[in-house]
């Protein structure tokens, strides 16, 4: 359940679940999430345009020609977060590796004082979860890594990161959706598309609430799915 | 599909498709884009009776060049815009925002500035032939989503419509037009995060409208403001009109394109109403804004809101 809920502008609300970040408050975010997406579907709830989750927050974007700051207060406040589930459609995904492409192990290597082949092994023995996606369309931020092997940003960030480039920073793992510039620790590459911009009814291939394990693949393996 | 097409001489500033914008996909990291200005979006289709979320073409501060290759339309210009009709015979005619004009093969409308403003809108009976991408034809540049393969229009490209001009009358919607630079807002989600005297600041010094300014946000020169609490949060999700302010202390207002989640603290929230307002004010423009309460917000909108579905029915036959 949140803790508070507020306007944001004259079209907002932000429901806030409490300061921390980890798996528990983020499900309860995801559960209230998938909650307004139904009820919206389904005509219980009109006026919806937008429903953000991230950490710890679900912001809520609507439409003032159709509903108002205090109607959706009172569709919030009737809801008895005890009979919210996480979505039936939450996926498992498992997406390939190729951990050729890396630009950091051998700095974080160092850094972390583990060996590369460790820092592998503990991210492939990962299950993570999708706490949010965003910023860019298809950018997924899921966690959470074992605290060994948090570490900050580059103090440099790099120019250019090819597409499907994985990285990590604190107990965060990603996925670059495009090339673009950035500052995590890249510790290797998926040829898998996360975000298709020619597909209308799929566009995204992961969804927040999802969990995603890695498997490692060969560069052959890599250039063969790269192609197809 | 028919084959009617102009083509693009010159491509003007920031052309693209936009619609109404795309919704429901923000937890996807999708912005909702849509058109800038949704007054002169609305008058452009309705005064060339297309459906009201039929995509336009927008552009900023200069307007494209086109030419009619094959086809006769009707077409309609909206915003504060010159613009120019150049027939087959090199004769030009000043053309009138806010009405429709017949065009026919070979003739080209050349959208020469907008005047003292940013956004104008180029729509045309019965609209484009563009697919739209999730429902909606809007172009997200920054991310390559929507019609053009996500991009900018270009020179030498052909813009296709849809269907030949089947109107008889030309039609005129007559548009109050007022530039403002007071800009109503309520307080952000962090507004308690800045200093007693950075409150302050905010809604009695001017704010200077930055060149670096965009369908993104609009970045703000002024008073650095400053926060007493902490200059980055938990990344949220950012809704457009939301007023973020970096560790530099200078205000920017996200607008239509902006990325989906921030981790800036918001000082306040542009109300809806003034939006339009807003961003169609050019860069250098002194902006003040002043704090006001939801219900307020709530009953501008219903001003702004009524106003334009007055200003729609004004629509009237050229004689």
């Amino acid at each position: 359940m949140f803790k508070k809920i507020s306007n944001i502008g004259d079209c907002g609300i932000v429901c806030d679940f409490g300061d921390e970040v980890n798996r528990s408050i983020n499900t309860e975010v995801i559960k209230l999430f998938h909650h307004i997406k139904k009820q919206s579907s389904d005509g219980n709830l009109s006026g919806v345009l937008n429903c953000t989750p991230s950490y710890n927050k679900l912001i809520i974007n609507f439409d003032l020609n159709k509903t108002n700051t205090n109607k959706i207060f009172d569709f919030l406040k009737s809801t008895d977060f005890s009979k919210l589930n996480l979505s039936e459609d939450q996926k498992e995904w498992t997406i390939p590796i190729c951990y050729d492409f890396e630009m950091d192990l051998e700095n974080m290597s160092k850094v972390l004082k583990i060996d590369k082949e460790e820092i592998i092994n503990i991210h492939l023995n990962t299950v993570f979860f999708i706490y949010m996606i965003g910023f860019v369309p298809g950018h997924p931020f899921m966690g959470d890594l074992d605290s060994k092997l948090f570490l900050n940003r580059l103090k440099t960030p790099r120019v250019k990161i090819p597409a499907g480039s994985v990285g990590m920073v604190e107990k965060f793992c990603n996925i670059y959706p495009y090339e673009s510039p950035g500052g995590w620790n890249i510790i290797g590459k998926t040829p898998k598309k996360i975000f298709n911009n020619k597909d209308s009814t799929n566009p995204c291939l992961l969804s927040p609430g999802d969990t995603v394990k890695f498997k490692s693949i060969s560069k052959k393996e890599f250039e063969k799915l790269n192609n197809e | 599909m028919n084959n009617n097409f102009f083509e693009v001489l010159r491509p003007g500033i920031n052309t693209t498709f936009q619609d109404q914008g795309r919704f429901n996909l923000q937890h996807f990291g999708i912005a909702p884009s849509g058109c800038m200005d949704y007054k002169s979006f609305s008058v452009a289709n309705a005064v060339l009776s297309n459906d009201k979320t039929e995509g336009v073409l927008e552009f900023a501060y200069q307007g494209p060049l086109l030419k009619l290759i094959k086809g006769q339309t009707k077409f309609a210009i909206t915003g504060n815009v010159h613009f120019r009709i150049i027939n087959s015979k090199n004769k030009t005619v000043t053309g009138e925002c806010n009405r429709t004009y017949d065009l026919e093969e070979g003739e080209q409308v050349d959208i020469l500035a907008t005047n003292k403003t940013v956004y104008g809108y180029f729509a045309v009976e019965g609209g484009f032939s563009v697919s739209p991408f999730c429902n909606s034809v809007s172009t997200l540049s920054r991310a390559n989503i929507g019609p053009n393969e996500g991009k900018k229009i270009n020179v030498k490209n052909k813009i296709f419509f849809k269907k030949n001009r089947q109107e008889k009358n030309n039609y005129t919607i007559n548009v109050s037009s007022g530039n403002n630079n007071l800009i109503k807002v309520l307080r952000g989600p962090q507004y308690d995060y800045f200093s007693d005297s950075s409150k302050k600041d905010f809604f009695s010094k001017n704010y200077k409208i930055s060149n670096l300014t965009d369908r993104m946000g609009m970045r703000l020169e002024g008073t650095i403001l400053k926060n007493v609490v902490s200059t980055n949060i938990r990344s949220e999700g950012i809704i457009k009109g939301s007023v973020q302010v970096p560790a530099d202390g200078q205000p920017i207002i996200l607008l239509n394109d902006h990325p989906t989640i921030g981790g800036y603290p918001k000082i306040a929230n542009v109300i809806s109403a003034d939006y339009d307002l807003l961003i169609q004010n050019v860069p250098g423009t002194n902006l003040s804004f002043k704090c006001i309460e939801l219900k307020e917000a709530e009953s501008a909108y219903k001003f702004y809101s009524d106003n334009i579905k007055k200003t729609l029915k004004t629509k009237s036959i050229i004689k």
